[in-house]
C-alpha cells in the first residue's frame, strides 16, 4: 500500500487540508486505526460506558493507549487517582513527540495559537505520518496538511468506535469475546513493532511479566508500578550496556 | 438533581481523569518545544515507562479479561495471543497478520473449548 505523495505544493491551504485527509485514508495505518478503535468500542461497551462517552473521549484524549487504560481502570472499579496517574504515564510519550513535531510546522509568521490544534492532534500515528510527509511540503501548507491528516484519522476512529460498540452489543458471545481480543493483540503487535531498541523490547517483556504478578497479589496502583518498575529496570539495563560497551 | 449528576458524572470523570492527565504533556511540549533533545535521558526513560505501562495493560486484558472475553478459557486466550505474536514476527512484523492469526486461534479455541 502506498500513500499519496504530496510532491507538489497545493494550490491553497484548503487543498492542503484535504490532501492531508486523503493521505490518511490511503495510509497503511488506516486499517490499523479501524481495528484498534473497533476494539476500543467493544471494550467501552464491555465495561459499561456509553457510545457517546467513548466518542467524546476519542476527541478530547485522542490517544488509544490512554483511552484503553482509562476504560479498563475505571470500568474494573479502580480508584480515580490510580487511573489518572496511569493515564498520565502513558501520555508522557506525547511530550517528546510534540517537541519534535512543532519545529517542522513552524514557519514565518506562525503564532502559538496556530499550533494548538496540531499539538492536540499529536498521537503516535499522526506523528509518524507527519514526520514522514511534512518535509516534502512548503512551510506555509504544513499546518493545514497536518490538521487534515489528523481529522481524517480522527473521523476514522470515531466511526470505528461506534461500529465496535454496536457490534459488541449485538454479536453472539464468542464473536463479542473475539472483538474484545482485538485491542490487546493490536497493541501487542504495534508496541513490538515500535520497539526500536533493546530497551523498548525489554520494557515490553518486563511489563508483560510484572503486571500479572502485581494483580495476582492485589497490589494497588498496579499499572503505575508496572510502568515505573519495569520501565526503570529496562532503562537501567540499557544504561549499563551503553556504559560497558 | 441526582439524575443530572448521574448523567454528567462520567463526563466530569472523563475530563479530570482522562483528558487533563494526558493533555498536560502536549501542553508542556507546546511550551517547551525548543531546547529538548529527543535523545535526552529523561525522554528515553519516559519512553521505557510508557512502553511498560502498555505492556501491563496488554497482560491485564488477556489474563484478567472481563465481559464476553472472560467466557473464553484462559489457556485459549494465552495460546491465541502467543499464536498472534509468533505470526506477527514470522510475517514481516505485520500488525494485520498478527491480529488476524490471533483472532483465528481464539475463535477456533473458543469454539472447541467453550464453557
Amino acid at each position: 500500500m502506498s500513500t499519496a505523495a504530496p510532491d507538489d505544493a497545493y494550490t491553497s491551504s484548503t487543498a492542503a487540508f484535504f490532501g492531508g485527509m486523503a493521505s490518511s485514508l490511503t495510509s497503511v495505518f488506516f486499517p490499523v486505526m479501524i481495528g484498534t478503535f473497533v476494539g476500543i468500542g467493544a471494550l467501552a461497551h464491555g465495561f459499561g460506558f456509553s457510545s457517546w462517552w467513548l466518542a467524546i473521549s476519542t476527541v478530547v484524549i485522542w490517544a488509544g493507549p490512554a483511552q484503553v487504560v482509562l476504560i479498563s481502570a475505571l470500568g474494573s472499579g479502580g480508584a480515580m487517582l490510580d487511573a489518572a496517574i496511569a493515564v498520565s504515564l502513558t501520555g508522557v510519550r506525547l511530550f517528546p513527540m510534540v517537541v519534535s513535531l512543532l519545529p517542522l510546522l513552524r514557519g514565518e509568521g506562525t503564532r502559538t495559537r496556530h499550533l494548538l490544534l496540531p499539538a492536540h492532534f499529536t498521537s503516535v500515528t499522526t506523528w509518524v505520518e507527519s514526520l514522514r510527509l511534512l518535509p516534502r511540503l512548503p512551510h506555509g501548507q504544513r499546518i493545514a496538511f497536518c490538521n487534515g491528516l489528523s481529522c481524517g484519522y480522527m473521523t476514522t476512529a470515531l466511526v470505528a468506535g461506534f461500529v465496535g460498540f454496536y457490534l459488541a452489543a449485538s454479536l453472539p458471545p464468542l464473536l463479542a469475546g473475539a472483538l474484545l481480543f482485538v485491542t490487546p493483540l493490536a497493541f501487542l503487535c504495534t508496541t513490538a513493532r515500535g520497539a526500536r531498541q533493546m530497551m523498548d523490547r525489554l520494557a515490553l517483556a518486563l511489563g508483560l511479566g510484572l503486571e500479572p504478578v502485581l494483580t495476582y497479589f492485589h497490589v494497588g496502583l498496579d499499572l503505575v508500578w508496572t510502568g515505573i518498575g519495569a520501565g526503570t529496570l529496562a532503562w537501567a539495563v540499557h544504561r549499563v550496556r551503553e556504559a560497558t560497551r | 438533581m441526582n439524575a443530572i449528576l448521574n448523567e454528567t458524572w462520567p463526563y466530569v470523570v472523563l475530563i479530570l481523569v482522562g483528558f487533563l492527565p494526558n493533555e498536560v504533556w502536549r501542553a508542556l511540549g507546546l511550551v517547551l518545544a525548543r531546547g529538548l533533545n529527543e535523545d535526552s535521558e529523561l525522554v528515553v526513560w519516559a519512553r521505557a515507562v510508557a512502553t511498560a505501562i502498555l505492556a501491563g495493560v496488554i497482560a491485564k486484558l488477556i489474563l484478567f479479561s472481563s465481559g464476553a472475553l472472560a467466557a473464553i478459557p484462559l489457556p485459549v486466550r494465552l495460546a491465541a495471543a502467543v499464536c498472534g505474536f509468533l505470526a506477527f514476527l514470522a510475517v514481516k512484523r505485520s500488525v494485520f497478520v498478527g491480529v488476524a492469526a490471533g483472532e483465528a486461534a481464539l475463535l477456533a479455541g473458543g469454539y472447541l473449548f467453550a464453557r
